[in-house]
């Protein structure tokens, strides 16, 4: 059977790991490398990097990054922040890249979406949407959350998808770092309305989250701290799930 | 040993060439004809959509070059539905090597198929050493059904070939140079044929 998959994202900036991810027995917790090479030996399904640097230099530094990433990991990763035009994907990919999410970009621009998918597969089209529980309902947000974009987040879900989009990652800004859990709701909902898989992200804090998040109809859960400080161990995490009868690769 | 992996600008060459790297093995990325006749073992990656694949193998005689080979040939992910006979993802007609059809998944289930499943009914020295129901890394939306040439099986939720072989012809669904220690096994075992 097809498993769930675990994903942890790793933020960088200027080629190195943000965050302040805390391991014992590893040389250097800012090298990406290293910490991407633990985390699949610990049975990571996939890894995100999410660029945050803000600079001109961006694209060397990145693509020299992604290349290595894809000299020493064997598993699929993901790389987004910041990509908006078909040129940077491309550079992307022939760098070892399996897939791009996009995410203001898309909102900004969503023929976007099209051209990435008629060039490069929507097997390689992440979009990341960014939502927030509002009184009217989850909203579509942009810019690190600070922007209402004025679109439904089920909307604009099943809009990416008709343009292309080959997976959702989902965020619920009003979830992301509370722990108190996935914002189950949306994640089920837009997860039975699109055909294409949907990561859920925001709210990890234990292991009993991840089972909820897939109970719910997630393909997918992505979580950064609690994985970079070993508060929910990968190996561990995935033990408790396959124990839950969740199909799971352990 | 020379290996060499077909350039036809629709694989994702750099993956598979790292992770011919990690076993130790160096490769020569070509769409040289003679180059490609000479070699000891051929890999023919890809990723995209099967028409403009196609289109792009034509373009470089590609399509006419590559049913002649008679060394060992591993095609990955949609290199080995491009070794089948049509697909119907833009009804295309493929290089017909292995007389299989290509068919979508049924609506039933989340396409693409994406994310890491197990291969049963391994029959094939590709697979020595591969325990059964070892996971392995697939993202397609279109699949081969299962028929005397599937050396493994997949099943989402019904079973397909993860794995083909044909003469010469070795053909893997899943992404070899994804999927960590086992793809890795299964890539040195085809360098080993």
């Amino acid at each position: 059977m097809l498993t769930k998959r675990i994903i942890p994202c790793l933020d960088i900036k200027n080629g190195r790991t943000v965050k302040g991810v805390r391991f014992e027995n590893i040389r250097d917790a800012g090298d990406p490398v290293e910490l991407a090479a633990l985390y699949a030996k610990q049975g990571a399904d996939e890894l995100v990097f999410l660029d945050i640097t803000a600079t001109n230099e961006k694209r060397k530094t990145l693509r020299e990054l992604v290349r290595e990433i894809a000299r020493y990991i064997d598993i699929p990763f993901t790389v987004g922040g910041g990509i908006s035009a078909v040129e940077d994907v491309e550079v992307l990919l022939q760098n070892g890249a399996d897939k791009v999410s996009v995410n203001s970009s898309a909102i900004h621009r969503p023929e976007l979406i099209t051209e990435l998918a008629s060039r490069f597969g929507s097997q390689c089209v992440t979009v990341a949407i960014d939502t927030k529980s509002t009184p009217e309902g989850w909203k579509v947000f942009s810019k690190a959350g600070t922007v209402d974009t004025g679109l439904w987040a089920l909307d604009w879900a099943k809009e990416v998808v008709d343009r292309g989009a080959g997976e959702i990652l989902l965020t619920s800004m009003s979830n992301d770092g509370t722990k108190n859990g996935f914002a189950l709701d949306i994640t089920g909902e837009i997860s039975r309305n699109v055909i294409v898989p949907v990561i859920a992200s925001g709210g990890a804090g234990n292991e009993q989250h991840f089972l909820d998040v897939f109970e719910a109809g997630a393909d997918a859960a992505l979580a950064a701290s609690i994985f970079h400080f070993q508060e929910v161990p990968l190996l561990g995490l995935k033990k408790f799930l396959a124990e839950n009868k969740i199909d799971i690769r352990c | 040993m020379k290996i060499v992996i077909v350039d036809y600008k629709a694989g994702n060459v750099q993956s598979v060439l790292f992770a011919l790297e990690r076993l130790g093995a160096q490769a020569t990325v070509t769409s040289n004809a003679e180059e490609i006749q000479s070699a000891d073992k051929v890999i023919f990656p890809g990723v995209g959509e099967a028409s403009s694949a196609m289109r792009a193998l034509k373009e470089n005689n590609l399509d006419l070059l590559l049913p002649t080979l008679t060394q060992p040939f591993l095609g990955v992910c949609l290199g080995m539905q491009l070794l089948c006979q049509h697909s119907e993802e833009g009804d295309t007609e493929m290089l017909g090597i292995i007389p299989v059809p290509v068919k979508k998944f049924e609506a039933a289930v989340k396409v693409p198929h994406m994310g890491w499943n197990n291969l049963h009914h391994l029959k094939s020295n590709l697979f020595t050493g591969i325990k059964e129901d070892e996971y392995a890394y697939f993202v397609h939306s279109f699949y081969a059904p299962v028929t005397e040439h599937t050396i493994a099986q997949s099943s989402y939720p019904e079973p397909f070939s993860a794995a083909l072989q044909y003469k010469n012809f070795y053909a893997v669904q899943f992404h070899t140079e994804k999927s960590g220690p086992a793809g890795a096994h299964i890539l040195q075992n085809f360098l080993n044929l």
